[in-house]
């Protein structure tokens, strides 16, 4: 039997960049506990759109926790409350019934809203242009023991690897910086021989960007690790300060 | 200048000074317990920096360092404040994991500054300041540190005000110690637990110092 609830959507919308928002709220009835976050939003777009009304505005595209492309602060939270779940892993049994469930976009200078609760994350894009490559073409993956790599280092590269780039870390951080995604995607090229030769012109070129986009000084809260979908540690953060200032002392 | 222009260089020169800072309380708190064992031993030091050439440079370095702290931490927390952007969530929670303290270092720093304004008052402008120039600004003898000490805590008041004050700044270095060594890159998985360790015990340690002396005062 399927098990159905009943809540309260409080939902930001906004007409586009510049329109004033405001929070409209729906009211979902039987909605299966079984559905997921989105695929209830997917049944809320398809009320509005019999109603000839706009439907809500929302970033997703893989759906399986693996893309980045899907957002939301829900109730207090990027990508919801549970730990270590994109919004798109995010299911409504998870939810009370009779609950009211508050959905706004990230909240970000440097992320500015284009529609409803969709917003522009090409600044991190933007940071990746600056350094986040390696620069030439290393070929195929090598052999295994071809270039040996600790076990250790290999981990923590896959660690800093898994970020998705959803932006969760700047939408949760009260200073709205970016350090956990720069500091994850210097610190999955920085341990590897491959990525090592460029570490130092990579740091300080990605820092930069990071700056010049407008994103805040990281004061080591550590939200953005608590509601980072994968995990990702704020110890990269330590490793990129390192690199960073490793280079611009040897300038 | 990328210790200005760059977020990672500003970052730099704030746990650089908070650092510093931090090495000034621990001497200052060992400097300040010898009022309980010895007042006579107290007198001794106040005589000997009082207004001595290296007394007074240290203060000059101490008062550069306080200065870049609080200027860098107002263009810092200006700049957050800025990236955080115009619209605030309508409903926010806090994560579990992170320190309440971590999120008000501004706060907390405002409160210790405040305080900080009043311990001035009520020693350096009597002591140094007297010494300088000549003037006589308080009761005592401008190296009676013993006597001045004891006058402002035989006021529970004042006790009370002290205590507060360095409750305050407990908060601004549980976070600040591990975050400054966090900030030089000194921290990986293994270690972030024992860098929160060592700033948990450098902080209690200097502010129990600290406290024991009105508390001393308080209860003798
Ligand atoms: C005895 C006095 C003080 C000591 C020992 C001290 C120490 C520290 C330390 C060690 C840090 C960590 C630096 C880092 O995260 O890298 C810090 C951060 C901070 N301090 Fe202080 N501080 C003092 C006074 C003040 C005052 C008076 C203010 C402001 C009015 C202030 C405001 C701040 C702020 C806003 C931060 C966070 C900056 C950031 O992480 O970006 N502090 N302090
Ligand atoms: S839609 Fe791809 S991660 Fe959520």
């Amino acid at each position: 039997m399927d098990k159905t609830i009943n809540v309260t959507l409080k939902i930001w919308r906004q007409a586009g960049p510049k329109a004033k928002g405001e929070f409209i709220t729906y009211k979902m009835d039987n909605v299966s506990t079984d559905s997921s976050f989105l695929e209830m939003l997917d049944v809320l777009n398809e009320k509005l759109v019999k109603e000839h009304k706009e439907p809500v505005a929302f970033d997703h595209d893989c759906r399986e926790g693996i893309c980045g492309m899907c957002s939301l602060y829900i109730n207090g939270h990027p990508h919801g409350k549970d730990s270590e779940t994109t919004t798109c892993q995010l299911h409504m049994r998870r939810f009370k019934d009779g609950e009211t469930i508050t959905v706004e976009p990230w909240r970000s200078a440097a992320f500015p809203v284009i529609k409803d609760l969709m917003v522009d994350r090409g600044a991190y894009d933007k940071i990746i242009q600056a350094g986040g490559y390696v620069s030439i073409s290393t070929g195929g993956v090598p052999d295994a023991n071809a270039i040996p790599i600790s076990k250790d280092i290999a981990d923590e590269a896959m660690d800093a690897a898994t970020c998705i780039g959803c932006g969760a870390c700047a939408a949760a951080c009260k200073n709205g910086s970016a350090m956990l995604f720069v500091a994850a995607k210097v610190s999955q090229l920085a341990l590897l021989p491959q990525g090592k030769v460029e570490a130092a012109r990579r740091a300080k070129a990605m820092v930069a960007k990071m700056d010049e986009l407008g994103f805040g000084n990281c004061t080591n809260t550590g939200a953005c690790e608590a509601e980072c979908p994968k995990a990702v540690s704020i110890t990269h953060i330590a490793r990129l300060n390192r690199e960073f200032l490793k280079a611009k002392f040897k300038d | 200048m990328w210790l200005i222009d760059s977020s990672i260089g500003r970052k730099f020169i704030m746990s650089i000074t908070g650092a510093f800072l931090v090495l000034f309380l621990i001497f200052h708190s060992l400097m300040n317990i010898v009022v309980i064992i010895s007042p006579e031993g107290y007198n001794a030091i106040c005589e000997f920096l009082g207004a001595n050439w290296y007394a007074v440079v240290g203060t000059i370095v101490l008062a550069a360092g306080f200065v870049i702290h609080i200027v860098y931490a107002l263009y810092l927390t200006l700049q957050n404040m800025r990236a955080r952007g115009k619209q605030r969530y309508d409903v926010s929670e806090n994560q579990k994991s992170v320190e309440w303290s971590s999120q008000n270092m501004f706060v907390l720093g405002v409160i210790v500054l405040g305080f900080l304004v009043l311990h001035f008052y009520n020693f350096w402008y009597k002591m140094q300041f007297a010494e300088l120039t000549g003037i006589q600004t308080g009761l005592f003898d401008p190296a009676n540190g013993a006597a001045y000490v004891s006058d402002l805590f035989s006021s529970w008041i004042y006790c009370v005000v002290y205590i507060v004050w360095l409750v305050a700044l407990w908060f601004h270095l549980t976070h600040g110690v591990w975050s400054a060594l966090h900030t030089l890159g000194w921290n990986n998985k293994t270690w972030m637990p024992r860098v929160k360790m060592i700033s948990n015990i450098v902080s209690t340690i200097v502010i129990l110092m600290f406290m024991s002396i009105p508390v001393y005062y308080l209860f003798s």
